[in-house]
């Protein structure tokens, strides 16, 4: 039981905790070597996978940005030319039913027009008609009255 | 001692040792981190075999890996210079990540040696001494590539007075990283193998949960201590 303690203070003639020997050149030679077979073996191509996954990551990202804004603008630009359409249509109609108003005004005016005419021009026939009828009327009273007049006279 | 279970045996400070030309090595040292070398470089070549855009299976655990220790370094490093380092800072995180874990969660006891015992490499002092002395060459490095001999200035700023506290800070960092990750491991081994010593049964459970916070703790805070003295060897003063 006590022995490893002793020969933990000791280690006199040979052994101990703190014998240092050609063990330490020769395992710093060693981890150097494993140094630089890991750098080839791990450290460099797992970094470049890794820095070129990263890379690509980056891309795809930038690229899906600019295509989500692409989009994006397209949308708008839709959304700008959809808001136009809808004024267009609304003016064009708007103009349709002014154009309604218009020619029904139109119409409605030259018929009433035509209307006025007719009724004129046949007011107009009437009067020519009773004017004429009254003059003939009154010719064939003067006749008669002068056919009277020359019977009376013949008569007497 | 009432009973005594195979496994349940204590050996501190003792190793095995490689004789390598003139030099001793320490063997069990190596043996675990070739262990947990070949686990990283296993998982790594199974993840990254057929890496795709869409990631499936292990390559999910590597990218998340890979991510986790991309913002420790550059959170701390900065956005300029963390490319250069973020290898370094990873390997250091898994490397000790796995050491740690690896010493806590895998039976080593059941492999026996001729002497010492196989655990986490990190609970060698050799190991973290050698860790840090690298972070220390690291920092260096990086500041004086970043900037030449200017790099010098961050002696002296914001005012000379700071020279002598500076110089010692090149000391003392790679101690206290060290010795903190060193202790840490060797500590939370000790604690878990004394108490499964004296209680084999359900004890030790709690102290081997703090064990694995521990070992990931450390393993974070060495990788964050090692890119934050990088990014203050290459900030740049801005006047």
């Amino acid at each position: 039981m006590t022995s490893w303690l002793l020969l933990a203070e000791a280690g006199a003639q040979e052994g101990g905790l703190f014998d240092l020997d050609a063990t330490l050149p020769l395992m710093a030679v060693q981890v150097v070597l494993l140094t630089f077979i890991l750098n080839s073996l791990f450290f460099r191509p797992v970094g470049r996978v890794v820095e070129e996954r990263e890379s690509f990551i980056t891309t795809s990202r930038a690229d899906a940005k600019q295509k989500l804004a692409q989009a994006e603008r397209l949308e708008s630009d839709l959304k700008e030319q959809l808001k136009d359409a809808r004024q267009q249509s609304q003016k064009l109609i708007q103009e349709a039913e002014q154009e309604m108003e218009r020619l029904y005004r139109e119409a409605m005016a030259m018929a009433t027009a035509d209307a006025n005419a007719s009724r004129e021009q046949a007011r107009r026939e009437i009067d020519a008609e009773r004017d004429q009828a009254v003059t003939k009327m009154n010719a064939s009273a003067d006749q008669l009255g002068e056919l009277i007049v020359s019977r009376l006279l013949a008569t007497s | 001692m009432p009973f005594i279970l195979p496994f349940a045996e204590l050996e501190v400070g003792q190793h095995l040792y490689w004789q390598l030309g003139n030099y001793k090595i320490h063997g069990q040292v190596f043996l675990s981190s070739w262990v947990v070398i070949g686990a990283l470089l296993a998982l790594v070549v199974v993840g990254t075999r057929k890496l795709e855009r869409d990631p499936r299976g292990v390559q999910n655990l590597l990218e998340f890996l890979w991510d986790y220790i991309r913002d420790l370094a550059r959170e701390q490093i900065g956005e300029k210079a963390y490319r250069d380092w973020l290898p370094f800072i990873g390997t250091l995180f898994l490397f000790i990540f796995v050491s740690n874990w690896g010493g806590a969660l895998v039976p080593w006891k059941l492999i026996h040696l001729p002497s010492g015992e196989l655990g986490a490499p990190t609970a060698d002092i050799n190991t973290t001494i050698a860790l840090a002395l690298l972070v220390s060459l690291a920092y260096f490095y990086a500041g004086l590539s970043r900037k030449g001999l200017r790099y010098f200035e961050y002696y002296v700023e914001p005012t000379p007075i700071m020279l002598p506290f500076k110089i010692v800070e090149d000391f003392t960092k790679p101690l206290s990283l060290s010795f903190r990750l060193f202790g840490n491991i060797l500590a939370d081994e000790l604690v878990v193998a004394v108490l499964a010593f004296l209680v084999p049964l359900i004890v030790p459970l709690p102290a081997m949960f703090l064990g694995l916070f521990t070992s990931a703790i450390q393993a974070l805070i060495f990788a964050t201590l090692a890119a934050y003295y990088i990014g203050e060897a290459v900030h740049e003063e801005h006047h």
